[in-house]
């Protein structure tokens, strides 16, 4: 399969403009562009460029053991593994149905980290390039620069981080890689101190939500010749959705729609993912590609994440987040948005959406409920699917008789993100770097599109600390024609 | 007139026959320890208890408290060597505590933290330790073991089984299941016995029940081991 952009045909004669690692996302990967004499664009990848062996190294282990260790994948996320693990598991120990107080409780798990995860990438990675431009100056162009210049939108990032984080710790036990889901229900409750704790702070972060929504959308709608435009691609989206297809980030069928918005299949029981998707290998990348099967490689590939969710679902249950999903729809003129920085904004309806949802569980009392665990009749395969902050995420455990993990597939949000960023980049390159001298400003609108996504490439590659930047230009025959770097 | 030693400058008082770490226990005075429990009969393996009598290294749990001891235990030198052992305690086998069921409620993991230990220091061997699941209760983790032999002591002196040995010598030595296949679904060992309690680490674990106990309820949790642990327990 060809894709445009994806493979020079004499790649010997070109440069390779290298951004290593990539900055300001989660984890580690990189771009290479090959350029000929006259700065052309012939090929532009996106590499994750180490190897992930979860899916091997569980085979053998426990499956009890397995939503506590393979939410080790990622330090960001980690909720999203350990859940989608303990609902393939509740399949495995025949846990048809959750008492109500365990799926409450691991409901505001989730939206307490989608909470946290959406807000750590607006505010801390993302609003240096929306608040100071593309190629603003480099030096400005993070975090404590916004603190700088606008030090009340930095401290609510700060905060509505915490927030999220607070929420995980009480059901988890811990902030990071805690422990409450188990295979059939959760290990604790709400105390009401903790509970109390929380509504103490949640009517502000509703509204520190809703001013957030109000934010990007102002930058968005303000220049919209870049934001409509930007690394723009149509694909097909997919999606769990709830009861009545309302947006649901913990449980629901998958939906998938094509580049108009008609359905390709809905009502889909997660448990028959891998009859509809199937993942692709190419040589270059660690990362696989999947596509739906019904459509084939060269057209099934699809974009997850805010953008398809927010647009795929009928309506989102609670009011004010139902209500910017509205004017994002108006916006759009009721078709699809495909553009990628429009993720931005529906990410940020998103966790106005787990903020309200936060909001109401915190007045159930079931999350008081001691009522914690089911079990049933003992299944050898469970698949569990869950909406992570970056997408739809598929765990796939088989168990045999003696209790142990014998196969293990992860589909991870990112991976079903592959040919889309790959497709933005692409974009990008074609339309600011084809036949210019190559500056860190314009490497940086390559990364713009890539954070559009919030990848998470940690899911693949592990990799943690800082992520310094070096760009080497580099001639036909190998010399060093240019060198930017940042530390 | 009662005996006594001292112990770090403190007076145990203990009575004939008494091992240093059974006075000590007794008085509240905590000697980290592994292969210790007061139940069983001391193996002395571990070396996690040595103190120096009179100014010689010694394992406390094999030593008989004498009067006039001069004990010393909870010392820079002996704590350093201790971590040591730990230390190598956690490379030869696989210790993943992350994602290990007794995870705050380990004794070794508890030791560690007790003796300040940061990091394991030395190269991890990684051995190749495949779990026996054969049980249809209990789930046997080789990785973790740290050949304290208190369940081979158990299963022998309590439970009358002999479900479990220690074979191999020097750094070979590993745990035996005796079955001709090897494999603990082929014993009669149960749930309820002696041996399926007292193992210090993860090895012997129940099976499908993981991670029950939430963070900040699990033994450790609430006291470091040096308060957990009383008389030696």
């Amino acid at each position: 399969m060809t894709y445009q952009l994806e493979t020079a045909q004499h790649p010997e004669t070109l440069r390779r403009v290298a951004i290593d690692p990539v900055s300001r996302v989660e984890g580690h990967g990189k771009v290479t562009i090959l350029l000929d004499d006259q700065n052309k664009v012939h090929q532009v990848r996106l590499h994750i460029v180490e190897f992930r062996g979860f899916e091997k190294f569980i085979q053998g282990r426990p499956y009890w053991e397995v939503p506590v260790m393979v939410q080790r994948l990622c330090g960001i996320c980690p909720v999203s593994h350990h859940l989608a693990a303990s609902k393939a598991l509740d399949v495995i120990v025949g846990a048809k149905k959750l008492t109500p107080a365990a799926e409450k409780l691991r409901r505001l798990m989730h939206y307490g980290q989608m909470l946290q995860s959406h807000a750590l990438h607006f505010f801390h990675l993302c609003s240096p390039d929306l608040l100071f431009g593309f190629d603003s100056d480099v030096t400005q162009r993070n975090i404590v620069g916004v603190a700088m210049a606008h030090p009340e939108t930095a401290k609510r990032g700060v905060l509505l981080r915490k927030f999220g984080q607070e929420v995980i710790r009480v059901t988890a036990g811990k902030r990071v890689h805690g422990t409450g889901a188990v295979p059939g229900g959760v290990n604790k409750s709400l105390t009401i101190a903790e509970r109390d704790e929380l509504l103490k702070d949640i009517y502000h972060i509703v509204q520190w939500s809703r001013e957030a929504v109000k934010l990007i959308q102002k930058v968005h709608t303000q220049d919209p010749g870049l934001y409509n435009s930007f690394g723009i691609f149509r694909s097909n989206f997919m999606s769990l959705v709830g009861h009545n297809g309302d947006l649901d980030f913990y449980h629901g069928t998958l939906r998938a729609r094509d580049d108009n918005g008609k359905l390709i299949f809905d009502h889909l029981d997660y448990q028959n993912y891998d009859q509809v998707i199937e993942e692709e290998v190419r040589p270059w990348s660690y990362m696989k590609f999947p596509f739906i099967r019904s459509i084939g490689k060269e057209h099934g590939w699809y974009k997850v994440g805010p953008l398809a969710r927010v647009q795929n679902c009928n309506q989102i249950s609670t009011p004010f987040a139902e209500h910017e999903r509205k004017e994002f729809v108006d916006y759009a003129g009721g078709t699809p948005m495909h553009a990628p920085l429009a993720y931005h904004w529906t990410r940020m309806i998103e966790m106005l959406h787990a903020a309200e949802v936060i909001k109401e569980l915190l007045h159930d009392d079931d999350l008081l409920s001691s009522d914690l665990m089911v079990e049933g009749e003992r299944q050898m395969e469970g698949v569990g699917v869950i909406e992570a902050p970056r997408g739809t995420l598929f765990h796939h455990y088989q168990v045999d008789e003696n209790d142990v993990i014998t196969m293990a597939n992860l589909i991870v949000s990112t991976t079903n993100n592959n040919q889309a960023m790959n497709e933005a980049i692409r974009h990008v390159a074609r339309r600011y770097l084809h036949g210019r001298e190559i500056t860190e400003g314009l490497l940086n609108h390559i990364e713009v599109a890539i954070r559009a996504f919030d990848p998470c490439l940690s899911c693949a590659t592990h990799a943690l600390g800082k992520m310094p930047l070096e760009v080497e230009l580099v001639d036909a025959e190998g010399g060093l024609v240019h060198s930017l770097s940042r530390s | 007139m009662s005996l006594t030693f001292t112990l770090d400058g403190k007076t145990i008082p203990f009575v004939d026959g008494e091992t240093i770490i059974q006075a000590a226990g007794k008085a509240g005075v905590f000697i980290p320890h592994l292969c210790y429990h007061p139940e069983f009969k001391p193996h002395g393996s571990c070396k996690l208890c040595t103190v120096k009598v009179n100014g010689r290294h010694t394992a406390s749990c094999t030593m008989r408290a004498m009067p006039g001891m001069v004990v010393e235990s909870d010392t820079e030198e002996i704590n350093a060597e201790r971590r040591a052992l730990t230390q190598m305690l956690f490379v030869e086998g696989n210790h993943f505590c992350p994602s290990c069921e007794k995870s705050g409620n380990c004794q070794l993991q508890a030791t560690a933290y007790h003796l300040g230990m940061m990091s394991p220091h030395y190269d991890h061997f990684f051995p190749n330790r495949p779990v026996d699941a054969t049980h249809p209760d209990v789930l046997l983790d080789f990785n973790r073991c740290i050949l304290c032999s208190l369940c081979v002591r158990a299963s022998r002196d309590v439970d009358g089984k002999n479900v479990f040995a220690l074979s191999g010598r020097g750094i070979k030595t590993h745990l035996i299941v005796n079955a001709k296949s090897g494999k603990l679904g082929d014993t009669n060992f149960a749930l309820a016995d002696k041996a399926a309690q007292v193992c210090p680490v993860g090895v012997i674990l129940k099976k499908r029940q993981g991670f029950a106990v939430p963070i900040g309820e699990r033994k450790y949790d609430k006291a470091p081991i040096s308060e957990a642990v009383t008389e030696g327990k």
